[in-house]
């Protein structure tokens, strides 16, 4: 099936809309979180493992990269649940128009930076 | 009348009530566990281990995990559908991130019952 009609595949030239922006991060934020998994895993066992082990990881986590890396996870864990409950309260009818779902996206966006940013000064 | 819309003949309802299901479990295991690290703020091993050795936690811990795999399962097979279009590409990688999760399942329970 093909058909002729004109597309605009420039992202760039693409100005989203707030919700759009908290829904594509919510999925980005979704996908990132499933890919750090299996070292989230291998951190805890390792923890549990001995105490040897524990001292270990915890040492590897305070590296300024591992810190990183738990700034970016803790983002990716905060916007998706900041997001997922506002997805949760749009499914029971609560702020559905557009200047409200605007608002509501905007608090989202807002609050998951400055938790993370909390996070990212608890950690130094 | 509600209850025949998460029947097996409407597949996508059931996959929306567990993905929202899942996600409440989560969140309320969150805020518990978050509670517990506040109060007894375990930077020690012994107080790690002591932490995660009541039976009930490791339960819930489970359980948060299970929640935790198969909301990612749901999430991330609509990620596929929407971005991968090769049948065969994306009949793959259901099938790895369904592998891979499962295997997370068995050894989160292998993690969890090995703490005495």
């Amino acid at each position: 099936m093909k058909n002729a009609r004109p597309k605009n595949l420039n992202l760039l030239s693409i100005r989203l809309p707030l919700p759009a922006l908290v829904s594509i991060l919510h999925r980005a934020s979704g996908f990132l979180l499933f890919l750090a998994l299996p070292f989230l895993l291998l951190a805890l066992q390792s923890s549990l493992k001995s105490a040897i082990q524990f001292q270990h990881i915890a040492d590897l986590l305070s590296q300024p990269a591992a810190k990183l890396m738990l700034v970016i996870l803790g983002w990716a864990a905060i916007h998706h649940l900041l997001a997922g409950i506002r997805h949760l309260l749009m499914d029971m009818h609560w702020a559905i128009t557009l200047p409200k779902a605007r608002t509501s996206a905007r608090m989202v966006l807002l609050s998951s930076a400055i938790l993370t940013f909390l996070v990212a000064r608890w950690l130094w | 009348m509600v209850d025949r819309l998460f029947s097996r003949k409407y597949s996508g309802m059931r996959h929306w009530l567990l993905q929202r299901l899942t996600a409440v479990l989560m969140t309320l295991y969150l805020m518990l566990l978050g509670a517990l690290l506040f109060a007894q703020h375990p930077t020690q091993y012994t107080a790690w281990k002591a932490l995660l050795s009541p039976l009930w936690l490791r339960g819930a811990t489970l359980l948060f995990l299970l929640s935790l795999f198969f909301h990612a399962w749901l999430g991330v097979r609509d990620i596929f559908n929407d971005y991968v279009h090769p049948l065969v590409l994306r009949s793959f990688l259901h099938g790895a991130v369904a592998i891979t999760l499962i295997a997370y399942s068995v050894w989160s329970v292998n993690i969890l019952w090995s703490v005495r």
